[in-house]
């Protein structure tokens, strides 16, 4: 009887993965499963269900099945939510921008850097703007690093300086300036309503002004950055969650060495 | 208490010590100085509120004034008192004609001390009744209700608008909560003036003003009648305007505040000397008005590791504890910080994570300890975020930590959601219900791995505050030895303000303040 109870799967469906017709997974191929969860500011009731239902029906979920619908508040209700997607993806098609780099190994990079450049580079981070947080650049510079991946800090052909937190965008670039930075890493953890996204515009108009926006490698980073959205704003890369200070070096390198044509 | 941890009590003994001679040493220091901050928060306690016509708060305007003419190492208090001799008129309305450019404080005759003391006296004291009549309303509203026994659900709100956090705060209560933060805009810690009233725009949190924490005050007074629970109110009394933010908490009847002796200096860039010296007269505020003051050790495991920094933690603790006793503030106010930030990679890290916790409640039995959820090894995978939540959250139960801010699966993605802080809230109270008494049924083995951390812990941070003591504060922070951070004596934010003490000073407020227990 389990089989009967349980057996929500359409009897029909084609099991062969074709990734022009991509779909999700739950444990049978193409069978479209989700989960999803939301709250409607309502009361929690059977209208209250019905609406979720619809919801997920708008939102192309077949057969949405309501696990859960819990009171959050008087006028508040959570909604937990399973169906099959019936939209499909091409995933043949999908072109991404991505940094194409294979992170090298700290004492890889060292090499790197004496064979290619032949002296120290000099790097320059900090989390710009009103930013506050330097848990991001911390990461990539600290010696200790982060996770197991050693901080630019403890390169020795890097010269890291990390100015820390809060720092205006024009004293920024005037550091990086006197420090004749190689490489400038702006750190971005704060992102709501997009002032991440005005204050690294705001970085890069200024360093256009000044004309030393191709004097340096510019990469920026966080949790909400991709390398898409950097080179978008005007900058040479952007790592977000999951890199390391092995990804951005690697880059940062390389890319001097395509520019000097030592490549 | 018996220890469950062995720990050594003679080296706390000496660890106390330690701290306390640092602090003697920096006390002397701040003695010698007042700072712009001090001094309009003087202003704020004589009565001096409102803007000018650019929207300059009147404490700037006045202190700036005295500033322009090299007249603030006085003191407001003489000046203002001066005034009131001379012209006859309140606090606010001298305050004004400075404002207005018809009045030179410094350009007037000069009176008695006697005549000045007796101007400021009926000022002063109406000041400190009105704090201390809030600090009874809490107190009854307390009895009248009765406080929550165990730890506290914290949780913060954070729109950037005041109106829609009170939907939020009002939410989070009915919910559960027993304290709310609402947690400041980005950058208002380095503004060197409080904003004027009611404000709907912020990054990442709301603006710390008067009014809105009258505002949030009554919201939470009104859902604490229906739900027969009294709601505590957390703001940030941190940066560039510490005690000024102290003075209008004390006002607005807040409970809790972030008020550590070196976060500023360490994570915000502020000068080491500006903030010693407001980090004082803060303290000495938030005693009187019975504020429980929350310190920010748990930043430092944000920076450095926390299995390697645990003793820069316990150090620091034992810090905030001299410095804060020497503001008047009494041990069951301070709420020492820490957090559970050790990697989850790290074999039997919840080990170490539990001995850290019990350590710090075996040392400061009397405080009420603010204990930080996981955020810096918060991935984005919220599944497995909630199960570190867990984690911390019986920590907490085991070891009777008191302020718990709640950890959300979805840190590291957003401000919390609605149903965030549901799940989180629910989370907690399975864990504080289901494990209730479990922390007095438990021994930890004798010469374990969490004796032996916890031990270990302990003297490292005995051994280092014996170097602190040796160093002085000054030169620790320049070495970096918390958060790994390095801040120059004369370098960060706010060294402009700091200014010596000229004969004839006198801050009226200091000293009944400190006195704390404001319905002592």
């Amino acid at each position: 009887m389990s089989s009967g109870l349980y057996q929500i799967r359409d009897k029909d469906l084609d099991t062969t993965l074709d990734l022009t017709k991509l779909r999700p997974y739950g444990d049978t191929m193409n069978d479209g499963k989700v989960q999803m969860s939301f709250t409607l500011p309502v009361k929690d009731d059977a209208k209250g269900q019905a609406a979720a239902v619809q919801m997920a029906q708008k939102m192309g979920i077949a057969d949405p099945n309501v696990a859960l619908h819990q009171k959050l508040d008087e006028t508040f209700t959570f909604y937990v939510v399973y169906g099959a997607v019936t939209h499909s993806v091409n995933y043949n098609e999908i072109e991404v921008l991505t940094v194409a780099d294979e992170a090298m190994e700290m004492e890889e990079t060292n090499e790197y850097i004496r064979e290619h450049i032949g002296r120290k580079i000099v790097v320059v981070g900090a989390s710009t703007g009103t930013d506050a947080h330097t848990v991001g650049i911390d990461a990539i510079m600290n010696r200790k690093g982060f996770a197991g991946h050693y901080g630019l800090e403890r390169y020795e052909m890097i010269e890291a300086y990390n100015l820390g937190s809060q720092v205006p965008n024009e004293e920024f670039l005037q550091k990086c300036q006197e420090l004749h930075a190689d490489v400038a890493l702006i750190s971005q953890t704060v992102t709501q309503k997009d002032v991440h996204i005005k204050n690294m515009t705001e970085f890069i108009e200024l360093a256009e002004a000044e004309g030393v926006r191709d004097k340096m490698i510019l990469c920026c980073g966080g949790a909400r950055i991709t390398h898409a959205l950097a080179k978008e704003l005007g900058f040479d890369a952007g790592f977000g969650a999951g890199t390391y200070a092995g990804d951005v070096i690697t880059f940062a390198v390389k890319e001097m060495a395509r520019r000097m044509g030592k490549e | 208490m018996e220890s469950k941890l062995n720990l050594n009590f003679d080296l706390v003994e000496q660890a106390r010590n330690h701290a306390s001679k640092v602090a003697d040493d920096t006390q002397r220091f701040i003695d010698r100085h007042t700072t712009v901050a001090v001094e309009r928060t003087v202003c704020r306690l004589l009565g001096i509120d409102g803007v000018n016509s650019f929207e300059v708060p009147l404490p700037n305007v006045v202190v700036e004034h005295l500033t322009a003419k090299g007249a603030l190492g006085q003191g407001v208090t003489f000046w203002i008192g001066n005034a009131m001799v001379e012209t006859g008129k309140s606090t606010q309305e001298i305050a004004e004609a400075v404002a207005d450019g018809s009045l030179d404080l410094t350009t007037l005759p000069t009176h008695s001390d006697a005549e000045i003391d007796k101007a400021i006296e009926p000022v002063v004291q109406e000041s400190l009744k009105k704090i201390a009549a809030r600090r009874n309303r809490r107190e009854e509203l307390l009895a009248k209700y009765g406080d929550k026994e165990g730890p506290w659900i914290y949780l913060i709100v954070a729109t950037g608008n005041i109106y829609e956090d009170i939907v939020q705060a009002t939410a989070a209560a009915r919910q559960g909560a027993d304290v709310i933060a609402v947690i400041r805009t980005t950058g208002q810690s380095l503004l060197d003036y409080v904003p004027y009233g009611a404000t709907t725009e912020g990054f990442g949190g709301t603006y710390a003003t008067q009014e809105n924490f009258r505002l949030m005050r009554d919201a939470l007074d009104k859902v604490g009648e229906e739900l027969g629970h009294y709601i505590r109110l957390c703001n940030y009394c941190s940066g560039l305007c510490m005690p000024e933010i102290a003075a209008m908490g004390a006002f607005e009847g807040l409970d809790v505040m972030l008020n550590d002796a070196l976060y500023g200096i360490l994570f915000r860039d502020i000068n080491m000397q500006r903030t010693l010296v407001d980090q004082s007269f803060s303290r000495a505020i938030n005693a009187y008005a019975g504020v429980v003051i929350n310190t920010g050790e748990d930043n430092y495991l944000t920076t450095a590791d926390a299995v390697e920094e645990a003793h820069t933690v316990l150090a620091s603790q034992f810090l905030n504890e001299a410095f804060a006793l020497r503001a008047g503030l009494p041990e069951e106010q301070m709420g020492l910080g820490h957090a559970f930030e050790i990697d989850p990679d790290v074999e039997n890290g919840f080990l170490y994570e539990l001995a850290q916790a019990e350590m710090a409640r075996e040392i400061f039995p009397k405080a009420p300890l603010k204990y930080m959820p996981p955020t810096k090894f918060m991935t984005g995978n919220i599944f497995r975020g909630h199960v570190q939540d867990a984690l911390f959250n019986i920590v907490t139960i085991l070891t009777d930590q008191k302020i718990h801010l709640l950890g959300m699966m979805t840190e590291a993605i957003h401000t919390p959601f609605l149903s965030d802080r549901f799940l989180a809230i629910q989370n907690a109270q399975y864990i504080f219900r289901t494990m209730k008494d479990l922390g007095s049924e438990i021994v930890f083995k004798e010469g374990g791995i969490m004796q032996t951390r916890a031990n270990e812990v302990l003297t490292k941070a005995t051994n280092l505050l014996g170097d602190i003591e040796q160093l002085g504060i000054f030169e620790t922070l320049e070495k970096g030895i918390f958060a790994d951070i390095k801040r120059p004596r004369d370098g960060g934010k706010g060294l402009d303000g700091v200014f010596q003490k000229a004969p004839g000073y006198r801050n009226p407020f200091m000293e009944p303040m400190m006195k704390g227990g404001a319905s002592k």
